[in-house]
């Protein structure tokens, strides 16, 4: 029947129209910045450097190994190496960064530094809302900005964090168990000469 | 009281008329009448912008605006202080005169048409005799604007633009004028005055408007159809199509001229679903017998309201209709139904009151519009798309 | 003759001339609508509704239109080279002043035929059309005839283009 497309078409706005006030299948806008979505568990926009512990300094994962630096595409990381070691998690004495600069307006969150790096140190972050008026050094972030904690990186990747928690903790166990090992053997020896 | 509510503004003219000596009262009466108008039409366009936005958001799952003020209802003023602080631009090889004057015959002939609308009882500006005839000569000038707006603007795009424009207006004319010219004959005058009181009569609560009598809907529809069509809305706005002619016609307009034209857009649309609810709807009068308490006024502004909400619900719904596609539907299938609706307003005029008028007029409206349509649908060779390319 | 009557005169002769001198085709075509909205304003200073806004609807709503398409459909929008003059004015300021004189001996002679005509004969639409499929329902479908030939003549000039053009891509 000629109109008929029109009619059904017509019902089907209105059914839009007076449904957008009542279910929320119909209204999915989001009024931003009043209300935001929960960032997913992938998401990421650019990187961060993971410390453990409460200090920043001497929590710090990364031991300036430059890999993230050589195999950045846009080059967008700067580090400078420390001249004196500190103790890393598992007790062995390691560099670290002493400049760690990522200038984010040129960073193109290709997650790259992540994936390459050895001692999950460096991640990727959430934080977007970084607009700022400086246009000289406003977009290019210090070690002292880059650096946040595990538990905020337990907070914003929680099945990622899980993993990287348990991996770290079982290379902290096997290395207890090398190191135990060692210091029986060390001992044996020694009560061995001794005898 | 009921009286008194109804002819308020009435009786207000004639208050603040009578502080002036005799000899003013006439001219400044009228003055006063289309100041209220030129005031109230644009308040009312400027509310209509809003409710657009808004409506045709919520159908498509989004709010409208709704920053400025209580839900987004004083977006018209940021629209307005934004238009009269742009910079206006005339391009530098365009004909300046004709640039310029097209806007303002645009708002010019739009503004004259509610001169003749009844919008109350008593309420008329002008109670002429030809009044429908009045409308429509001024809705034909307004097409003159949109050509020399498309003409003097030296850009091929609006050239194409108004010549499209022009084109459908014109086709639509045709029916527009048809579609009113049952009404005239079944009426006996041409005076809108008078087909609102023919249609102000009550049987059984039920109101005479014309739409309730088949050659009366049949009527409405293709009023309806020629209305979308004249004023340039969706789905026959190619012309102004946002996606083929960047603006169409009004391209080269920026500022407040570009703010008339479309000023002038919505007050067409305004005064001609007002012409259509004086023909058809009854005008003035209340839908129930035991309603003719509420004002008139009420009634009017109420249907001129609906038949915007309406158009906002039809821009929401329909795709937009090709130029062929448009005149093809014009002169194929609303011009012969007009004239069938000739025919059965004739019948029903000659064939006096009764149930048998009523089944013959929509038996024969029925069969030419299923007849029509069939035809129309049977001839839709939609085959394998076929491509020719450019010498 | 009241001072509404000489305005509206002098704005439809300036209407006309302005069609006559001005040097932009598109331009002359505006003229002219001026000097139809004139002459539509002058029937309704003689209180001739019908006449007026049907001159207004038809002439400004559709023939002035129609003469701008023309114009732009044969592209006479540019400026002639030769300037709007044409060689034989003088032959047609003779056949104008011609025309003229033949125009106003019949306006004045029917101002003699018609001496008594004080009070504006009030002529209602009703009457109009009554008169028009009455007593003139011969000239009205001659008119209706004329105009058939015409759209059909017109859609076969245009359906001839599109053969040709047809034709000319078969070859």
């Amino acid at each position: 029947m000629l109109g008929e497309g029109i009619l059904k078409g017509m019902a089907e706005t209105a059914k839009n129209f007076f449904g957008s006030y009542f279910s929320a299948a119909r209204m999915t806008t989001v009024e931003y910045p009043e209300h935001r979505i929960a960032p997913y568990e992938a998401a990421r926009v650019f990187p961060f450097l993971v410390f453990d512990g409460k200090d920043w300094q001497a929590g710090m994962r990364c031991v300036a190994c430059q890999i993230c630096e050589k195999e950045c595409p846009p080059k967008c990381i700067f580090i400078e190496k420390s001249k004196d070691k500190k103790p890393d998690a598992l007790g062995k004495l390691q560099f670290y960064p002493a400049r760690f600069d990522i200038d984010i307006s040129v960073c193109m969150s290709c997650q790259i530094c992540v994936e390459v790096c050895p001692f999950e140190a460096i991640k990727m972050d959430t934080e977007f809302e970084l607009s700022t008026d400086d246009r000289f050094g406003g977009l290019l972030l210090d070690r002292k900005q880059l650096a946040k904690s595990n538990q905020y990186y337990r907070k914003i990747h929680p099945a990622e964090a899980a993993g990287v928690d348990a991996k770290l903790a079982a290379e902290k166990v096997k290395a207890d168990a090398k190191a135990k090992f060692t210091a029986e053997a060390k001992i044996a020896a020694i009560a061995g000469e001794g005898a | 009281m009921i009286e008194n509510c109804d002819q308020i503004f009435v009786l207000l003219r004639h208050w603040l008329v009578s502080f002036l000596p005799a000899a003013w009262q006439q001219t400044a009466g009228v003055l006063l009448s289309v100041a209220t108008i030129v005031c109230l039409f644009p308040a009312l366009f400027a509310l209509t912008t809003v409710f657009e936005r808004k409506g045709l958001a919520r159908i498509q799952n989004r709010l409208g605006p709704n920053r400025v003020g209580p839900f987004g209802f004083f977006q018209p003023i940021a629209d307005a202080i934004k238009s009269l602080t742009k910079e206006d631009i005339v391009p530098l090889s365009a004909d300046a005169a004709v640039h310029f004057l097209a806007p303002v015959l645009l708002v010019i002939t739009v503004f004259m048409g509610f001169a003749v609308l009844p919008m109350g009882r008593n309420m008329v500006l002008v109670d002429l005799d030809a009044g429908l005839l009045f409308y429509f000569a001024m809705g034909a000038s307004s097409e003159l604007a949109v050509f020399m707006a498309g003409w003097s603007s030296r850009n091929k795009y609006s050239l194409l633009g108004a010549m499209r424009a022009v084109a459908q207006m014109i086709s639509y004319e045709v029916p527009l004028l048809m579609s009113s010219v049952v009404v005239v004959m079944i009426t006996g005058s041409l005076s809108l005055t008078k087909i609102v009181e023919a249609q102000n009569h009550y049987t059984w609560g039920l109101p005479h408007w014309y739409i309730f009598t088949p050659w009366g809907f049949a009527g409405f529809l293709m009023y309806a159809i020629a209305t979308t069509a004249e004023t340039n809305r969706s789905p026959f706005d190619l012309p102004e199509g946002e996606s083929e002619l960047v603006a169409g016609y009004h391209t080269e307009y920026s500022g407040f001229k570009f703010a008339l034209f479309f000023l002038g857009e919505y007050v067409a649309m305004f005064s001609i679903s007002g012409l259509g609810t004086t023909l058809f709807l009854g005008g003035w009068s209340a839908p129930f017998s035991f309603l003719t308490w509420v004002p008139s006024w009420i009634w009017f502004f109420s249907k001129l309201m609906l038949s915007i909400f309406v158009f906002i619900w039809m821009r929401g719904t329909l795709p937009r209709l090709r130029q062929d596609q448009l005149m093809n539907f014009a002169w194929k299938f609303v011009l012969p139904m007009c004239l069938v609706n000739l025919l059965v307003a004739g019948l029903w005029r000659f064939m006096g009151d009764g149930w048998l008028r009523w089944v013959v007029c929509s038996a024969i409206l029925l069969l030419a519009y299923a007849g029509m349509g069939l035809g129309e649908m049977r001839k839709q060779r939609l085959g394998p798309r076929s491509y020719r390319y450019a010498e | 003759m009241s001072v509404v009557f000489y305005l509206l005169a002098a704005l439809t002769v300036a209407g006309g001339l302005a069609a006559m001198l001005l040097k932009n085709t598109v331009h002359c075509a505006l003229a002219l609508t001026v000097a139809f909205a004139g002459l539509a304003l002058l029937f309704l200073n003689l209180d001739a509704q019908f006449a007026g806004f049907a001159q207004i609807l038809v002439y400004i709503g559709a023939v002035a239109i129609l003469v701008v398409f023309a114009i732009l459909l044969t592209r006479g929008s540019e400026t002639p080279k030769d300037g709007v003059f044409s060689r034989t004015w003088l032959t047609g300021l003779a056949i104008a002043a011609a025309v003229f004189a033949v125009l106003g001996w019949a306006v004045i002679g029917s101002a003699r035929v018609l001496p008594h005509e004080t009070a504006v004969p009030a002529v209602t639409v009703q009457q109009i059309g009554v008169a028009l499929v009455g007593r003139y329902v011969l000239p009205l479908e001659i008119v209706g005839v004329l105009l058939t030939a015409a759209l059909i003549g017109a859609v076969i000039v245009a359906m001839h283009e599109k053969v040709e053009h047809e034709k000319e891509e078969q070859k």
